[in-house]
């Protein structure tokens, strides 16, 4: 009696319940926003139309994160977070569990795949300004994603307890210790023993399974909510809420999120996947740079490998870490080389305030300015090969110099970013 | 009423009270969770000295004991090994072990060898840059990093150490390698994580 009658909910966009709404969904939208978000979300977002290759990769990230999560869930019903029996329990997942193979297959390639998701939708918010007013804070969102994930995939890699988990875990946590007066102490409260081991195992098996994935979920759905505040960005940098049709109000270059880039979306799955899975069934081992040899060896304490690298995404940090060798103002070249590395992932952050080009996609920058961006491009992969490779004195000078490149190309972001004949912005999408 | 504002100036001081009061209930609450991150009892509890025998050490032979989970490599030098301590001794960036001395470098053994025995070098084989174990010892012209010298050369980050575990100048790693505490019982037995002063 109280409730009273209500009009029945008319809603679009959802095919056949576009007709007045069927008594479930009503019952619901009475008690729980959902058509709302629905609509808010998918059906009534309205991005832009000219998104093109580049717009693939934040889907797929989110896809690789179900990927993750999902497997994540039943390797764990197999695992055993203990230093005496983690090594083993990695290999009977691989041999003794039905189609265990195929589940940590599946992970270890789904960790570096991630990267390369991430590493190409980064590459796109940089060339297309995605990170500028008023996108700054989905960027830094994003970074702050980027930096949860380089902490799983850190944290993960030690659970198999192979020699590179060991020695890179103890070389990582041993950055801390860096850190002048303090650093010995939280070096070893961190590890929560004198060297890398039991505990080291167990702690990092509590972030890499509870923790960070709850704060890497609760970052995602900042950064969509973030994105769907202020609209997507796109390849031509142009703000399409400036114009909008009289009537409807919807922006005359958008086109509705939903059925429009959910099947665009479905189609980079189906290539992605198909890429995924060759890698699964074909080269789960990348040659060694998805699942390196020396982690087939159990952890030994006593002997680091010859060789010790880490993985391919951390490389170009690595780099940058061995490229420090002087020692400044009286502090040691480990310090500035912890310093270092840790400024090259934190200076992310800054980038929507260093840019201070007046336009916000590359198409409409000085030639000068593609230059500049590949020449940044180069030395990143550069410093991803070195730190691939074991230490050379060649090595070391190409590494220092990149690092040079690499600092030069944010910090003189605020100049160059100004320099050279821009060209003139359309005021509607090119296709 | 004339005015509220001593009414409003109590509750807001009830409300600073309150967050204060909470503030420091809630920071006390993280305090054993923040311990449990800290070595439990029984990793501090291992770590007892460690017994070796070297009486089948050959010369320039390397042989490595686990004291506190580390490796502690104990290298009888040869003659020539020895004598490449005199060509390093310009080359290293701390050839009299004066940095960090009773962390690094037990008193007795403060000399061009670091060592009891000149011939017996006892180091922690961890590296003093990010705790990787170095490789080695490499003779004379094995590794490029080393070029003509004979040392230990760090995996991960390319530092290099001569025989006597002195780190090279310009190197990421800062110290030389640590000498633990040790001494000898009889010719060729010896404690490692225990000496005279200590005991």
């Amino acid at each position: 009696m109280a409730a009273g009658k209500k009009e029945p909910v008319v809603v679009t966009g959802l095919g056949a319940l576009d007709k007045p709404a069927s008594g479930l969904l009503t019952w619901v939208d009475q008690r729980f926003p959902l058509m709302e978000n629905w609509k808010t979300h998918l059906s009534e977002y309205y991005a832009p139309k000219n998104f093109n290759f580049w717009y693939f990769f934040g889907s797929l990230a989110m896809l690789v994160l179900v990927i993750q999560i999902v497997t994540g869930i039943f390797l764990v019903m197999h695992y055993k977070p203990d230093a005496a029996k983690a090594f083993e329990s990695v290999e009977y997942i691989m041999r003794e569990v039905p189609w265990g193979w195929l589940v940590r297959y599946m992970h270890s390639t789904g960790a570096s795949m991630f990267f390369v998701v991430i590493y190409l939708h980064m590459f796109r918010g940089l060339i297309y300004g995605s990170y500028r007013k008023p996108r700054e804070l989905i960027w830094v969102f994003g970074v702050m994603i980027f930096l949860c994930l380089m902490g799983e995939a850190f944290f993960g890699y030690l659970l198999p307890w192979g020699q590179m988990s060991y020695w890179g875990a103890q070389v990582i946590v041993n950055l801390a210790s860096a850190i002048p007066v303090i650093g010995p102490d939280l070096a070893i409260w961190v590890r929560g023993d004198f060297v890398v081991g039991d505990a080291t195992l167990n702690r990092f098996f509590s972030f890499h399974v509870i923790a960070l994935p709850l704060v890497l979920l609760g970052l995602v759905a900042a950064h969509i909510l973030a994105l769907h505040e202020v609209g997507s960005n796109n390849p031509d940098g142009i703000d399409i809420k400036e114009n909008k049709d009289p009537k409807t109000g919807i922006p005359v270059d958008g086109i509705p999120f939903h059925p429009y880039y959910t099947v665009h979306d479905i189609f980079g799955v189906v290539v992605f996947l198909m890429v995924f899975s060759a890698i699964v069934f074909f080269a789960p081992e990348m040659g060694g740079y998805f699942l390196e040899y020396n982690n087939f060896i159990p952890a030994d304490p006593l002997k680091t490998p010859a060789h010790i690298a880490p993985v391919w995404y951390f490389t170009p940090y690595y780099s940058i870490l061995r490229a420090m060798v002087w020692n400044f103002f009286w502090i040691d070249a480990k310090v500035w080389g912890v310093v270092a590395m840790g400024a090259s992932t934190v200076i992310f952050f800054f980038l929507p305030w260093l840019d201070r080009s007046p336009v916000r996609s590359i198409r409409y920058r000085p030639t000068l300015h593609i230059y500049i961006y590949a020449t940044f491009v180069v030395a990143f992969l550069i410093l991803g090969y070195l730190g691939t490779l074991p230490p050379s004195p060649v090595g070391e000078l190409v590494s220092q110099i990149c690092t040079v490149i690499y600092f030069a190309f944010f910090l003189g972001m605020p100049w160059w970013s100004r320099w050279g004949q821009f060209k003139p912005v359309p005021a509607r999408l090119t296709m | 009423m004339s005015n509220d504002q001593p009414d409003d100036n109590g509750r807001r001081n009830a409300i600073v009270a309150t967050s204060v009061v909470g503030g420091i209930g809630a920071l006390c609450t993280a305090y054993p969770f923040v311990s449990t991150f800290a070595p439990s009892e029984k990793a501090r509890a291992a770590g007892a000295p460690v017994e070796v025998d070297i009486a089948q050490l050959k010369e320039g032979e390397r042989m490595v004991v686990e004291w506190r989970g580390k490796p502690v490599w104990i290298l009888k030098r040869s003659k020539e090994m020895l004598d490449s301590l005199a060509k390093t001794e310009s080359k290293v960036a701390d050839p009299k072990s004066e940095r960090k001395p009773s962390e690094l470098t037990p008193e007795y053994c403060r000399n061009q060898a670091r060592s009891i025995k000149p011939e017996i070098l006892v180091a922690v084989g961890i590296c003093s840059h990010l705790g990787c174990s170095p490789s080695g010892p490499f003779p004379t012209g094995a590794n490029v990093a080393l070029g003509d010298d004979m040392g230990f050369v760090c995996p991960c980050h390319g530092s290099t150490f001569d025989l006597a575990g002195r780190v090279w100048k310009a190197k990421p790693a800062p110290d030389n390698l640590e000498i633990p505490p040790h001494m000898y019982l009889t010719d060729t037995k010896l404690v490692i994580g225990e000496d005279k002063k200590g005991a």
